[in-house]
């Protein structure tokens, strides 16, 4: 008998409740891995829950509309020899676990972690399942983003491999020094962040800016580099929208940067004001603005990628694969058949940049295939 | 990082960073220093309720225990900031301003105007605001509105500790006199704040709150009694979205008509007295610029037009409750087409 339960998902650090919104399958119905089966709403974004095993939607448990907290139980998907007493049986004796950061104080500190690299205090978390012996896999963020860019692909890539995501130097919640404006200086910060949290091999998956460092590492140090996954990539193709990068750095208010951020998403609607104001308390910290124009002048200059280490890689040794959202008003979709020969390229429809949170199961799944 | 602190740390903070950052940053007050005049920490009383705290011994004499004579000190930080230096001078409550008006509203409001903008004026004046203290009518006031209606005065009154902080350091590197409004009853309140400097806008409001029946306009104290009565709302089915205004002048008024054109009510509550205060102040700039975006009328909540009362029982019926907060709610909900 295998019965298994559809809970409240758990989106980034901070989430501890959701909102249901709708449900997008029957009862009765079959679902393979991966189908959406029901809408979730946070303070922050919502989004697709999605199945974790084949299986029939036998009950619904949650009604649109109602608050649940992280891992509650919103419904149950079971094989056809389950009987309703069965079911019934399990809905009964269900206790939502605790939610292990929700601790009374210091939620946030046990969540996340620090280490001091070349003087520069990284905070990142480190999560997953490391029974299996599975390399790590180390998610690198974009320009301007944060390790909670990932809050929909942590957890669910965790359930296969250790997982880590670091704030890069200048951005989330590390010291506001950059390691630098070369993609060869921050590839050595990233190799030197994995020296300090004793990791010799991972697997790296990055978007945006944070491919073109992963690519760059995937040069510099082979042997560091089990597989790449490059999301929505830098280090493709020269084009990129400078108005973007240029209006995300200047932009000091909600007005001014919800139509920048709105770029990032093929859905504008996935801008929530929760989201806003998250990006707003970063950016307005004394010294990430000028962080920030030093990073994109060095990488970006006169409004074009000034270095392209993917093209250069042979992929033989390190498998590599490409995803993009064919949406992605930031770096352009065109840029995935720019990709090595060997490369494993998909492109999303319905998502624009930030492809990881707007298409989660879908990449989800890309990067758990592809690391194996 | 951030972490959680109360709106007096995040306010001793702010002095404390902007001091290390700038020179010119001197603050100025009664007894913000020592209580009885010793020399030292020991002594250092942090000014009434102990916001200034630690600071004396970290930059000596760049606090400065003044005379009991508010006239005196405005007018001295006022001339100061025309010299470059930035005072921040503490006022303790604003029910004082009185003694020391001329300073503010006509010479340190005017300079840069009459001048034709070679002097620059940048003071903050920080002072205690509102009811709630059991202080009597001398020290409890919502004095706001007396400072908003000042042309060449900036104003601001924050609600949580991270806004306190992010406009106290804007407030001190604005290069106009700001009049920084402390609720006393908010002190205590805690919140994520970050250790290191960042700035919020002078002139933008905060929605602290989504929702689609009704928005509630406000600052202050009365942000934190506006959530209460929304979550009770909640539980009706209604909606309510919450404007934080924050800054009071410059005012946010693109930010409170998108709310009202989205929710087509409009509720404003306000702790000053009820005659052109700031609650009127929104009322009439909603319905000249947006009242075809309104189903209903508009709602005020308001303390009565008398003295703060010094009875306590009193005291708390004078302080608008998130109770009345809700039946205004309702009441324009209930009201006007459908």
């Amino acid at each position: 008998m295998s019965i298994t339960p559809i809970i409240m998902p758990k989106w980034g650090l901070s989430m501890k409740q959701g909102t249901v919104m709708s449900w997008l399958v029957d009862v009765g119905a079959s679902i393979s891995v991966g189908k959406p089966i029901m809408e979730v709403e946070t303070d922050k974004i919502a989004s697709d829950v999605e199945a974790p095993d084949p299986g029939i939607l036998r009950r619904k448990i949650a009604n649109p509309g109602e608050v649940f907290p992280v891992k509650a139980l919103l419904g149950v998907m079971a094989g056809a020899e389950v009987t309703d007493a069965q079911i019934d049986e399990f809905i009964a004796a269900y206790v939502t676990p605790a939610d292990a950061d929700d601790t009374e104080d210091g939620a946030a500190e046990q969540a996340w972690q620090w280490v001091d690299i070349d003087g520069i205090r990284v905070r990142y978390a480190r999560r997953g399942n490391a029974t299996g012996g599975k390399l790590p896999v180390l998610f690198i963020h974009g320009f301007g983003g944060d390790l909670d860019n990932w809050l929909f692909n942590i957890d669910a890539v965790g359930a296969q491999n250790p997982v880590i995501a670091l704030d890069l130097p200048a951005h989330g919640q590390s010291s506001l020094t950059l390691a630098g404006t070369t993609l060869k200086d921050l590839a050595r910060f990233v190799a030197n962040f994995l020296d300090a949290i004793e990791v010799p091999r991972a697997h790296l998956v990055g978007h945006s800016m944070g491919g073109a460092i992963a690519a760059q590492l995937a040069r510099d140090a082979p042997a560091r580099v089990a597989t790449l996954s490059l999301i929505g990539s830098a280090g493709l193709g020269r084009e990129i929208n400078a108005e973007y990068l240029a209006g995300y750095v200047a932009a000091n208010s909600r007005r001014e940067l919800k139509p920048v951020v709105e770029q990032l998403f093929a859905d504008a609607s996935l801008v929530s004001r929760q989201l806003l104001d998250d990006l707003l308390k970063y950016k307005r910290l004394d010294g990430v603005s000028a962080a920030l124009t030093e990073l994109a002048a060095g990488l970006f200059p006169a409004g074009q990628q000034g270095e392209l280490p993917v093209s250069a890689l042979a992929v033989g040794s390190i498998p590599l694969q490409v995803i993009w959202g064919e949406a992605d008003r930031i770096i352009p979709a065109s840029h995935a058949a720019l990709a090595p020969r060997g490369a494993k390229v998909t492109v999303l429809t319905g998502a624009g940049h930030m492809v990881q949170m707007e298409k989660a199961g879908e990449v989800n799944a890309l990067i758990k295939a592809h690391v194996g | 990082m951030s972490r959680k602190i109360s709106i007096k740390q995040a306010i001793n903070e702010a002095l404390d960073q902007e001091m290390a950052r700038d020179p010119a940053v001197i603050c100025m007050g009664e007894d913000i220093v020592g209580g009885t005049g010793a020399d030292g920490e020991k002594d250092a009383w942090g000014g009434v309720l102990g916001v200034t705290k630690g600071l004396y011994a970290k930059y000596g004499d760049r606090l400065m225990d003044t005379p009991l004579s508010e006239s005196a000190y405005i007018g001295a930080a006022i001339g100061a900031a025309a010299c470059g230096m930035r005072p921040v001078a503490e006022l303790m409550f604003i029910d004082f301003m009185g003694v020391c008006f001329d300073q503010i509203y006509n010479q340190a409001a005017k300079f840069r105007y009459m001048f034709g903008g070679k002097a620059e004026t940048p003071v903050v004046i920080r002072a205690m605001v509102g009811a709630g203290f059991r202080a009597a009518a001398q020290h409890s006031q919502m004095l706001t509105p007396l400072f908003t209606h000042i042309p060449g005065l900036k104003v601001v009154c924050p609600s949580t500790p991270y806004d306190t902080k992010g406009l106290l350091i804007q407030a001190i590197r604005d290069n106009d006199p700001v009049i920084f409004c402390e609720h006393k009853a908010l002190y205590g309140i805690e919140g994520e704040v970050p250790e290191g400097s960042y700035t919020i806008p002078l002139g933008e409001a905060n929605v602290v709150r989504e929702g689609k029946h009704c928005s509630i306009v406000t600052y202050g104290l009365m942000v934190h009694r506006s959530l209460e009565a929304a979550a009770t709302l909640a539980k009706e089915g209604v909606e309510v979205e919450i404007v934080d205004l924050r800054s009071l002048s410059p005012l946010d008024m693109d930010t409170v008509l998108d709310s009202v054109t989205k929710t087509s009510r409009l509720v404003c509550v306000d702790e000053a007295s009820p005659r052109c205060n700031i609650a009127t102040d929104i009322s009439a700039q909603v319905a000249m610029n947006a009242f075809s975006a309104l189903k209903a009328q508009i709602e005020m909540v308001t303390p009565p037009h008398t003295p703060v009362p010094f009875s306590p029982a009193l005291e708390d019926l004078y302080i608008p409750s998130a109770a009345q907060i809700a039946a205004a709610v309702r009441k324009t909900v209930k009201g006007g087409k459908a």
